[in-house]
């Protein structure tokens, strides 16, 4: 069957190439050690902190504060996957191995998807457990109320924020272009328009904002954000999914170059 | 067997590929020829559905080639020998495209011993050369044993053996009963090669014909003359009736004449010649006097009859 063989094509073009390696490895080493770090310093901190602070305190965020960074290497690798065929030129030996174009994009997607998941997964897990190793007294537990979805929920966030990336690669095709856009979105201008008061309202609506609701297990103070965990993850879906609908009707259209 | 039916290539005000309508049959090299941007590749790219055309159509035995399962069966192609990955070994470039297709994995051990890159398989290809690249390309090309095989400039920057042995595998790929359509912009390559010829220039068919046709057709053949006393030997022939031209610098020309025949002539009448040579055209003049029209980027060399304004050749493109 077509679907299958393209899967198998598009694993062994990914098992094959070295930044597949690289930048994954670098997503679970970052978001995993700065995860470490910041709970180790929590930690210290917590009996300054005043009482206010101390109620919304949430260990569980606080073991995913690496993914800010770690994050960035999840974007260069669904950026790389889709656009290291329109760098290279490949994409003109692939498309003629496989000219329905929707189905080189799926397979291509879904092979990528299951491995940034895979990986997504272990790096939460880890992040979290080696997180709440350091926050020692202040710890939560998997079994607390709220914790296992919050974890799990961090596993699908790195995910979506892969594909999110694999849908604006397949738009603007060039690697330098996509990673020159995301980049500095995800780390800085996302974060702007989250903590600017007169920008909040519409902040909170981008994906990582919205998605990364998801990882929270104390509520916060006075929140009035008009979405829950879930309905953050779906919001943050939607982008992933009009993000991929643009490169496949793109994709389509285009000539092959 | 390929079908071109009108095919038709624009990009804004600029037509790359107009009205095209030839077919390629199996069991002989077709070469398809024309000058450097006459839209060889982007009708190439059209037929394999990479590159939608503005108008026209394409077919492969009788299909669309998207509609083809298993394209890579019916269809190898090599356009761009640098259109890999070269983080990516040979043998896995290879593996992912079989893959794709449903070929078997031990096909890919075959086609690499076939181009002779067993040794390098397993080594990245951004270490290879030109003529590997290339033979990585016709790698990829046999993988799916297909029916038709399309080559863009496959001689392009290859070194003496590795062009004879692509001429070689050429004809063998036609003998064996294949469509194999191979594009060039040099008539003299295309002479060793093809027995069919498609010749287009500014994205228009300019010929379509077998190779001895066109060699029938375009070679000329003469003899050409020098002799201090001139005019006497123009009046001898004139008697003869032999029809004698002017060529440059005082030479004279007798179509389709025989050497023996003036010398001969040109003896009893106790005539000086300074030369007396039997001349042939070359193809490579005769493709060039074809395409003359076409030609869109001209290079003014100061060889050209005719004084042209500078970037006259542009402009009328």
């Amino acid at each position: 069957m077509a679907a299958v063989q393209v899967i198998r094509s598009e694993w062994t073009k990914i098992r094959s190439v070295s930044s597949t390696l690289w930048t994954l490895s670098l997503a679970v080493v970052v978001t995993v050690a700065l995860g470490m770090l910041i709970s180790a310093l929590s930690r210290n901190q917590y009996d300054g902190m005043p009482a206010r602070e101390q109620l919304s305190f949430d260990p569980t965020v606080i073991s995913f504060a690496g993914m800010t960074l770690g994050q960035l290497a999840m974007i260069v690798f669904g950026v790389l996957v889709v656009s290291n065929e329109y760098s290279t030129g490949m994409i003109r030996v692939s498309l003629a191995a496989v000219p329905r174009r929707g189905t080189f994009l799926a397979g291509k997607i879904a092979v990528a998807t299951a491995l940034a998941l895979a990986v997504g997964m272990v790096t939460s897990f880890a992040a979290f457990f080696l997180g709440q190793t350091m926050l020692g007294p202040y710890r939560a537990s998997i079994g607390d109320p709220g914790v296992l979805r919050a974890v799990l929920g961090g596993g699908l966030y790195m995910t979506l924020i892969a594909m999110f990336s694999m849908g604006v690669a397949a738009m603007l095709r060039s690697p330098m272009l996509s990673l020159g856009i995301l980049m500095p979105f995800f780390f800085l201008v996302s974060n702007i328009l989250g903590n600017v008061d007169a920008t909040k309202k519409i902040g909170r609506f981008l994906p990582d904002q919205a998605g990364s609701r998801i990882m929270e297990v104390v509520p916060r103070a006075a929140d009035d954000t008009p979405y829950g965990p879930w309905g953050g993850l779906g919001i943050m879906a939607l982008w992933v999914l009009a993000a991929l609908a643009g490169g496949y009707l793109l994709l389509k259209r285009r000539d092959a170059q | 067997m390929i079908e071109v039916e009108g095919l038709t290539k624009r990009y804004g005000d600029k037509v790359a590929v107009d009205r095209l309508t030839f077919s390629v049959r199996p069991g002989v090299v077709t070469g398809f020829l024309g000058p450097n941007g006459a839209g060889k590749s982007t009708t190439m790219r059209m037929i394999l559905g990479l590159d939608h055309p503005t108008e026209g159509d394409v077919r492969i035995d009788g299909t669309h080639y998207d509609r083809l399962k298993d394209p890579l069966t019916y269809v190898g192609a090599l356009l761009d020998a640098k259109a890999v990955h070269g983080g990516r070994s040979a043998y896995h470039h290879l593996l992912c495209l079989a893959q794709s297709n449903g070929i078997p994995r031990r096909r890919v051990a075959e086609v690499l011993d076939t181009v002779g890159l067993t040794a390098v398989a397993r080594k990245k290809t951004k270490g290879f050369s030109l003529g590997m690249g290339q033979r990585l390309g016709i790698a990829a090309a046999l993988l799916g044993d297909p029916r038709i095989l399309m080559f863009d400039e496959p001689v392009n920057g290859l070194d003496p053996e590795g062009i004879h042995w692509i001429r070689t595998l050429m004809k063998s790929l036609a003998a064996q009963g294949r469509t194999v359509f191979v594009s060039s912009h040099l008539m003299s390559e295309m002479a060793l090669t093809a027995e069919h010829l498609v010749v287009i220039g500014q994205g228009r068919l300019l010929a379509d014909l077998s190779m001895s046709d066109f060699i029938r057709q375009n070679s000329r053949s003469y003899v050409r003359l020098r002799s201090p006393q001139r005019e006497r030997l123009l009046d001898v022939l004139h008697q003869a009736g032999i029809t004698v031209v002017e060529a440059g610098g005082g030479a004279l020309e007798v179509e389709g004449g025989k050497a023996e025949q003036i010398g001969e002539l040109a003896a009893r009448n106790g005539l000086v010649l300074h030369e007396l040579s039997p001349q042939q055209a070359s193809l490579e003049e005769a493709f060039m006097r074809l395409t003359a029209g076409a030609v869109e980027y001209h290079a003014h060399t100061g060889q050209d009859a005719e004084p042209q304004d500078w970037g006259a050749g542009w402009k009328e493109a």
